[in-house]
């Protein structure tokens, strides 16, 4: 046993020890050790780099706010984690960790040369240096500064763990489990409120778990905290979450928290979540988050060895680990002297309290004077010795404004305390307004902006007392019935003077040698933020992104009251008015995977899938994605490619019938009386006189005269229209008519139900579409004259009810059978087998594509692009003419709407008769030009067309129309193309096919 | 994520519902009859409101139903949620954040 | 590069089962045309949003102000004959009543953890106060539309449309191994 580990005590588990790796050495630990306990124990302070001058680093802390110990957790191995603290770390057996940003060792770092060259790196330097040549920034510069600067590495292979997502919903979210958390949840589990209780450790208490002295109600504090948290724990209205961040706050007391399940175990459970994502929703919050110690800005401060005091004390009691053998307190409170009395009694030599204070009185500095331990008043910090390791520290006095030098001790571990710090991060994110509290030197919460309290150290209320009392009354408040609470706590602590240091330590006016830091994770100093306000800046916000203080990973929790102190102190203003950054989620870091949660591989998103797919599939249809929707695009024969084959399902569909899945397309059932009245007002055409058993190609506008959708529109009964959309439209179709039916014409008796899903639609067309379904539908006249094109009928398919519209995406002959979707892969197969007599062929969306535009049928949102009118896409024969009015009508009369030179759907051949234009390719009226051309139109649908054995292409052309027969030029990839403007309707422009 | 009420179903969360712009701007009687500069402004000009906003919503994976709030644009709160139907209520900015539902 | 992010080789079958099919209308209408289709359906309809009412194999669900959903866990095949007396019941008021049978399809949900489940998907707060037996709403499960309908204090009959099946159940598998 190591022997900076302590006899007995605290919360580790002497019975069980453990290895773990380090930077590719074994070391000993203990069962409910951190990596950094764990470390230290081992006399293990170096674990780390700094970001831009490579000085050796050390643990600073025992909890979140650790700026130096990011460590890559697993490195090479699935669970590679980069950036993780090495005090949030849990050991297990055989945990492998390796120190970051350092190169090629942590020993010796060749980065170390940016320290003695720091007098060119000021702040703001990469601003001020690598301006020049611009072009160097991306291929030089940048990657140099990336290599030399960056974090850990981001892992190389995909991530394998699974993480969950859950809402919850309480009365009281507590975030926090010290003192004051632990009193609010009693409080409001009492009261009767559903209480959930978190926090970001392995076990709750918070500073309880490393507190020696107080007691409350009659018993020592932890066991009160541990018997506190045995009657939440049985309570079936509480939820305890350990391990668990609230990471961010956001409107309406939504809270998102981080719960950690597999990381500190050495096998996790492949099939359970290695964190979950809690998206919780509380009526009251309760923001028990405590406080952060501050550290002393003095030249010097941030050699590995020097380290908070509180978190001395926590490795200490709760970790029984010795941080040193000798060490020196530096501190501007009372707390360091308990920490200074706690190592004294577990043997540790404590060579003087060094107090910025000119006269420490009270309780504890009674009780350091009579442990034999020497108090110097009125003290600062000259300087420190020490490679890899604090050797010493130089101290000085300070007497009537002036410091002279003191004494220098030897030492391996300096303890600095400038105060606490509330943890307002949460309440801030949550909008509430910060207020600067001057005896505190602490911003504060002031007014909320949420239903929400804080409690205890993170508004102030430090003392043990006060905050199981600020606890208990923001629990019981934050309770839906508080007047059935009765529980209060009886503690009895002593309470602990003043409240800390802010900025630098005084110093000689001479200039010191040794950098002062402030921010340790960003490397800045106190001459880099006195240099920023040297130079101009004003705004608290310019000066941190100009020296990037409180701009890392740690967002500046040790060091954004320093920094702010020593801006306002060079700017010659108030704290108060300088004001505060913002603190923005996440608290500390959360894995991307969390926010992912189950939305990965075949879970991302809804996959849509026709009763017919699984047919398609077992005939090696290719699929494309519509939407969501998995439309077979081609179906292949063996050595085809797409192209062939889908030449041959068109020229199938040509000369004899093809099969295909028309299901995704949006169906909306328009009823009620006023359902004519309805469509009239909604849609360009004309329905009034649209007979039962008919149907009609609609168009449908916005109110500013675009083309939003179109599709088939059949009437049913005299109150009943079948509307079909576009595949991709039919959920923002429903959406503009219920927003017309409901807050423009509420009067209107009509209702809207989507019936997409409800109804499998199979087409069927070509030649002998007829011959096919005629053997198997019941109980309709298929003739051409009982049945027209456009005609629509009820009857039976195989045994299904059928509604059989009459009707044609191809030009050719044309069925589409509807049948409920149950019924849809039975009355497909039947279809195909009774089409194998005619030539059928099943074809998917390329060859309907193909088809469609061979006849010039436009696709809403390809040919269109919401800046298309009825009539620049050849669509005016559709617009019922005597109508007054309809969505869009008024917008179509402006002048501008009806300009010859407006853009219009034409046709485009290509007069080599063999180059495939691409679909989006821009057109000129002019060959040759240089850039910026004159550019007259685009390219919206173009395809090989087996039929005519040429390519063909639609576009749209300014003045298109006018410009039949003339050339223009599209510029590709491989040179001009010269192409013949045509109308756009290129096979059967009299559609004689389709009346067949 | 917001908590919107709904006047049909109650206190529900943003993700149900979708943003409909601004509320009572009623589509004119007879367009035709509207010049230009009269059609321009019903369909292109709306408020940029700092406070209290009148606004369309539609709990759209829900209930389906449009209604109208009042939102302040400055704090995120709801103030008030009514139904097409109703007049906009006549509140005042409140001088202090009003909390969530 | 990183390698693109696989699905899980372990994913679980979807789950649960989906339930037989069943008979289902949409109904649009006052309180007249409920009135009339009660006498029709054999379910009287709840007045209060977000209710529904259970009577045998039949169902009423109230989905909207004026919009209810019609379930007969009876399969669909005499939907028609359903609609024709339904209709006729409600001949000559106001009303919208389309087949929806095949649109939908369900799912049952039901254990001590069934809450925690759906609350891997559904943002609502399914504490048995806030979300007691007999509610029924529209609601959302990740990124599908649902309707979630409590018949049991631990038990849950989710409907969602047809093609959103398979992502709903293989949702709910993988979520289910998280409680």
């Amino acid at each position: 046993m190591s022997v900076l580990r302590t006899p007995g005590g605290g919360r580790v588990d002497r019975e069980r020890s453990l290895q773990f790796n380090f930077d590719g050495k074994a070391y000993a630990a203990l069962q409910g050790d951190t990596l950094a306990s764990g470390l230290l124990a081992n006399g293990v302070h170096l674990v780390g780099r700094s970001f831009k001058y490579h000085r050796p680093r050390g643990i600073l802390s025992a909890g979140a706010e650790e700026p130096n110990a990011l460590v890559t957790v697993n490195p090479g191995a699935p669970r590679d984690t980069p950036n993780v603290l090495a005090t949030q770390v849990e050991l297990y057996p055989g945990l492998r960790a390796i120190s970051q940003h350092r190169w090629p060792s942590l020993q010796y770092d060749v980065g170390r040369v940016n320290d003695a060259l720091s007098a060119f790196f000021p702040a703001g330097f990469y601003y001020k240096t690598f301006k020049w040549p611009q072009r160097a920034w991306k291929s030089v510069y940048e990657p140099a500064i990336r290599r030399a600067a960056g974090l850990g590495r981001a892992p190389a292979t995909a991530d394998p763990d699974r993480y969950a997502q859950r809402y919850a919903h309480c009365d009281t979210l507590v975030v926090g489990a010290g003192p004051a958390g632990i009193a609010a949840a009693l409080a409001a589990a009492d009261a009767g409120a559903r209480v959930m209780l978190c926090d970001e450790q392995s076990e709750m208490g918070g500073s309880l778990l490393a507190e020696t002295m107080a007691r409350i109600d009659g018993v020592p504090a932890l066991d009160w905290a541990l018997r506190a948290l045995a009657t939440l724990a049985g309570n079936p209205r509480v939820t305890l979450l350990t391990r668990t961040t609230a990471f961010g706050y956001f409107p309406h007391n939504l809270l998102g928290l981080n719960q950690r399940l597999g990381d500190h175990r050495a096998d996790p459970d492949p099939g359970q979540p290695r964190q979950r994502l809690w998206m919780v929703r509380a009526r009251q919050v309760v923001l028990a988050t405590g406080a952060i110690e501050r550290p002393l800005v003095f030249p010097g401060n941030d050699r590995p060895g020097i380290l908070l005091a509180g978190a001395a004390r926590t490795y200490l009691n709760r970790y029984g680990v010795k941080v040193g053998v000798r060490v020196v307190v530096v501190t501007a409170t009372d707390a360091a002297y308990q920490t200074a009395l706690d190592l004294h009694a577990a043997g540790v030599a404590v060579a003087a309290i060094a107090d910025v204070r000119a006269q420490p009185v009270g309780v504890l500095p009674d009780a350091v004077s009579r442990a034999g331990i020497e108090i110097m008043p009125a003290a600062t910090v000259l300087g420190t010795r020490g490679d890899r390791r604090v050797s010493e520290i130089s101290l000085g006095r300070v007497q009537g404004g002036m410091v002279r030098p003191a004494a220098r001790l030897a030492c391996d571990a300096v303890l600095m305390s400038g105060g606490y710090t509330p943890s307002v991060h949460l309440f801030s994110q949550s909008r509430g307004k910060l207020v600067w509290n001057e005896s505190l030197l602490a911003f504060v919460p002031g007014l909320s902006a949420e239903c929400e309290r804080s409690a205890g150290a993170c508004r102030g209320v430090g003392d043990l007392t006060a905050a199981l009392e600020d606890g208990a009354a923001a629990g019981l408040a934050a309770a839906p019935d508080p007047v059935r609470g009765s529980w209060r706590p009886l503690p009895e602590a002593g309470t602990t003077g003043g409240c800390g240091w802010l900025g630098a330590l005084p110093q000689p006016q001479t200039t010191a040698t040794d950098k002062a830091f402030v921010d340790w994770q960003h490397d800045v100093t106190t001459r880099d933020l006195a240099l920023a306000a040297r130079e101009g800046f004003r705004s608290i916000e310019h000066v941190k992104r100009y020296t990037t203080t409180g701009m890392a990973t740690d967002q500046g929790k040790t060091s954004n009251l320093n920094a702010l102190s020593i801006v306002a102190s060079g700017l010659g203003v108030p704290i108060s008015q300088v004001g505060l950054t913002t603190f923005r989620m996440p608290y500390t870091p959360v894995p991307f995977g969390s926010f992912a949660g189950t939305s990965r591989g075949a879970l991302f998103d809804p996959v849509r899938r026709t009763p017919m797919h699984h047919w398609a599939q077992a005939r090696g249809a290719v699929f494309e994605n519509v939407g969501l929707w998995k439309r077979a695009r081609y179906f292949p024969r063996a050595g085809e490619d797409m192209h062939a084959a889908v030449a041959r399902e068109c020229r199938a569909v040509r000369s004899a019938c093809g099969i295909f899945d028309a299901t995704t397309l949006g169906k909306i059932e328009v009823v009620g009386a006023d359902a004519v009245e309805f469509m009239n007002r909604l849609y360009v055409n004309s329905w009034t006189n649209l007979a039962v058993g008919r149907s009609r190609y609609g168009i449908l506008l916005r109110e500013d005269g675009f083309v939003y959708d179109d599709g088939v529109v059949a009437r049913t009964a005299a109150d009943r229209f079948h509307v079909t959309t576009t595949t991709g439209g039919a959920p923002r179709v429903l959406a503009m008519m219920e927003d017309y039916r409901q807050t423009e014409w509420p009067q209107l008796k009509v209702w809207l139900t989507s019936t997409t899903e409800q109804w499998a639609v199979i087409a069927v067309q070509g030649p002998n579409a007829r011959r096919v379904i005629a053997p198997l539908v019941e109980g309709i006249d298929l003739g051409a004259s009982a049945l027209p094109h456009m005609a629509v009928a009820r009857g039976r398919i195989c045994g299904a009810p059928l509604l059989l519209f009459r009707v044609s995406f191809t030009g050719e002959l044309g069925y589409e059978i509807n049948v409920p979707a149950d019924f849809g892969a039975t009355v497909w197969e039947a279809v195909h087998a009774a089409g194998q007599a005619h030539g059928m062929t099943v074809y998917g969306t390329e060859t309907m594509h193909v088809l469609r535009a061979e006849k010039g049928y436009i696709i809403v949102g390809q040919d269109t692009d919401g800046t298309v009118t009825p009539d620049d896409a050849g669509l005016s024969w559709a617009i019922g003419k005597s109508k007054a009015d309809f969505v869009g009508k008024r917008s179509l009369e402006r002048a501008s709407m009806r300009a010859p030179t407006r853009k219009q759907l034409v046709g485009l051949r290509s007069r080599d008769g063999r180059t495939v234009l691409d679909e989006g390719a821009q057109i000129a009226a002019l060959p040759g030009q240089q850039p910026p051309m004159q550019l007259i139109g685009h390219v919206t649908s173009s395809y090989y067309s087996a039929a005519l054995d040429h390519p063909i292409a639609l576009a749209l052309v300014a003045g298109g129309r006018t410009r039949l027969g003339q050339t223009l030029y599209v510029p590709m990839p491989r040179g001009e193309i010269e192409v013949e403007v045509t109308p756009p309707v290129f096979y059967d422009p009299k559609g004689e096919r389709l009346n067949a | 994520m917001l908590i919107i009420v709904c006047p049909f179903c109650g206190k529900r969360p943003e993700i149900e519902f979708t943003y409909g712009g601004q509320a009572h701007i009623t589509r004119p009687e007879r367009p035709s009859e509207l010049d230009d500069q009269a059609w321009a402004e019903f369909l292109y000009m709306r408020s940029n409101t700092k406070g209290i906003h009148a606004e369309r919503w539609r709990h759209a994976r829900g209930c389906g139903r449009f209604f109208n709030a009042l939102r302040d644009t400055t704090t995120d709160h709801f103030v008030a949620t009514y139904r097409i139907d109703e007049p906009q209520p006549q509140i005042e900015q409140p001088a202090e954040p009003v909390p969530p539902p | 590069m990183p390698e693109q992010a696989a699905p899980l080789d372990d994913a679980a079958p979807p789950w649960p089962p989906l339930l037989a099919p069943a008979t289902r209308f949409i109904l649009h209408g006052n309180a007249a045309v409920r009135a009339a289709a009660t006498a029709a359906w054999g379910v009287p309809f709840a007045e209060e949003a977000c209710r529904a009412r259970l009577l045998g194999s039949r169902a009423t669900l109230w989905m909207g102000p004026d919009e209810y959903l019609l379930l007969d866990r009876a399969p669909a095949e005499a939907a028609g004959d359903t609609a024709s007396g339904l209709e006729r019941a409600m001949a000559g008021l106001d009303h919208a009543l389309v087949d929806v049978s095949h649109r939908q399809v369900a799912v049952e949900i039901n254990g001590a953890h069934a809450g925690h489940i759906l609350n891997g998907g559904c943002p609502l707060d399914l504490d048995l106060k806030e979300f007691p037996v007999g509610m029924c709403t529209r609601t959302l499960f990740a990124k599908a539309d649902i309707v979630l309908w409590r018949t049991a204090a631990d038990a849950f009959h989710v409907e969602m449309w047809r093609s959103f099946g398979d992502y709903v159940r293989a949702l709910l598998a993988e979520v289910a191994r998280d409680c």
